[in-house]
């Protein structure tokens, strides 16, 4: 690349059809291998993959564990807490796209 | 460097008890929290609700603070007193995050962390993640696109600090993205300490409005007018798409409302496709002439038609 032309960064899209590891999801959100889990227990996230070692997510679950991780960071909202703020997230944002859209 | 009062930021009398502080920062952190509240200012309001917290909270620092007299504005030009040495007291390291709280923190109580711990290169720790929202267009999302974006982004100053700048961001435009997706652009987040690599930058994307398209996911919406002999009659009409002008064919005896598909015309990546969704919207010519009112009466007469039959009248 010469000089002159300008580098454009380009950014992986976090789209539901895209993957990543069990590992990866931990690392992209700070968060340990155990509160992962309890995330999964809970509903929050859904793995595909019969054991950990197969276990993929789609890269959509890299955001809803991130908030989970800052809402209980920030706000000290539990683990169902979290599970509901993001239910109600979801159908806020529902509800807002389809009330721009009138 | 600007003065905050932080009484005014947390809603609360100077005289306002430990417990009255705690509940309005409380009820301020849930209001404003980023991942709640989706306002443009909300992070910045949210951050500075921390800050105030971590200040009023604290007897030591609340009375340091204190000393400066219920005078000052906020926003007004500050500058710590000479002898300003942290009000005499010996601060200890905050509980908290004050990565990116204000110069006028970190001027009045930022260096109690400098003093009292170890130097910061032994910690070896990556940089935070950063959140921010961008606005693009539907033509940018259809094709894909290149786009500078100005973002206020973290930057290192001469004293190896951490200040939120203007900066500009080169960034490609993924073909087929849609609202509400993000982007992760690696290492575009806070510096590293200590050597640590940086954190991410993750760009949530909306749609700027458009005159005439909407956006459902990937399919985009239309309202096509057409006129009562080009629903009745059928007709191939030219039609607007984001990937130019197109032909579509109105059946006979369409009825206001309907839909029809232009598959693949709305916004499509290499996995998955979007259609346009074209909603019928028959506009009624008014009779203005006596010759127009004709037509009216003649249909009048040729049709037999009531549409009030689901009405029972």
């Amino acid at each position: 690349m010469s000089e002159h032309s300008t580098t454009y960064l380009q950014g992986i899209v976090l789209d539901e059809e895209s993957y990543c590891s069990f590992g990866e999801l931990c690392r992209l959100c700070g968060a340990s291998a155990e509160q992962v889990e309890e995330m999964i227990a809970e509903g929050i996230i859904s793995p595909e993959g019969a054991d950990q070692s197969e276990w993929r997510f789609t890269m959509v679950s890299i955001h809803r564990v991130q908030t989970v991780v800052r809402l209980h960071r920030d706000l000290r909202v539990n683990l169902p807490g979290c599970a509901l703020v993001l239910e109600l997230l979801d159908e806020l944002a529902a509800l807002r796209a389809m009330a721009s859209r009138r | 460097m600007e003065y905050k009062d932080y009484y005014q930021i947390l809603g609360i009398e100077r005289d306002a008890s430990a417990d009255a502080i705690k509940q309005a920062y409380r009820k301020l952190a849930r209001k404003y929290h980023p991942d709640v509240n989706k306002e443009k200012d909300a992070e910045e309001r949210f951050k500075d609700i921390g800050e105030a917290y971590e200040v009023l909270k604290d007897p030591e620092k609340r009375s340091a603070y204190d000393r400066f007299g219920a005078n000052w504005q906020s926003g007004e030009q500050f500058r710590p007193p000479p002898d300003w040495n942290m009000g005499g007291y010996e601060f200890h390291g905050s509980s908290g995050d004050t990565q990116g709280f204000s110069d006028f923190f970190e001027a009045l109580f930022g260096q109690a962390r400098g003093r009292s711990s170890r130097p910061r290169q032994e910690f070896r720790m990556q940089g935070e993640d950063q959140q921010a929202a961008i606005s693009i267009s539907l033509e940018d999302a259809f094709h894909g696109a290149k786009q500078t974006l100005n973002l206020n982004r973290p930057t290192l100053d001469e004293q190896g600090r951490v200040t939120m700048r203007p900066q500009q961001l080169n960034m490609v435009i993924p073909k087929g993205i849609i609202a509400g997706q993000r982007i992760r652009l690696e290492g575009q987040g806070m510096p590293g300490h200590g050597g640590g690599a940086p954190g991410d930058l993750y760009l949530e994307i909306s749609f700027a409005p458009h005159p005439f398209f909407k956006a459902e996911k990937r399919d985009i919406h239309l309202q096509l007018p057409v006129t009562p002999w080009e629903a009745a009659l059928g007709a191939t009409l030219t039609v607007p798409t984001l990937d130019g002008k197109v032909q579509l064919k109105i059946p006979a005896n369409s009825q206001n409302g309907r839909k029809l598909r232009l598959k693949g015309k709305g916004l499509s990546t290499s996995k998955t496709q979007g259609d346009q969704i074209v909603t019928l919207q028959v506009v009624l010519p008014e009779a203005q002439t006596e010759a127009q009112q004709g037509v009216y009466k003649s249909m009048a007469e040729k049709m037999a038609f009531n549409p009030r039959t689901d009405l029972g009248v």
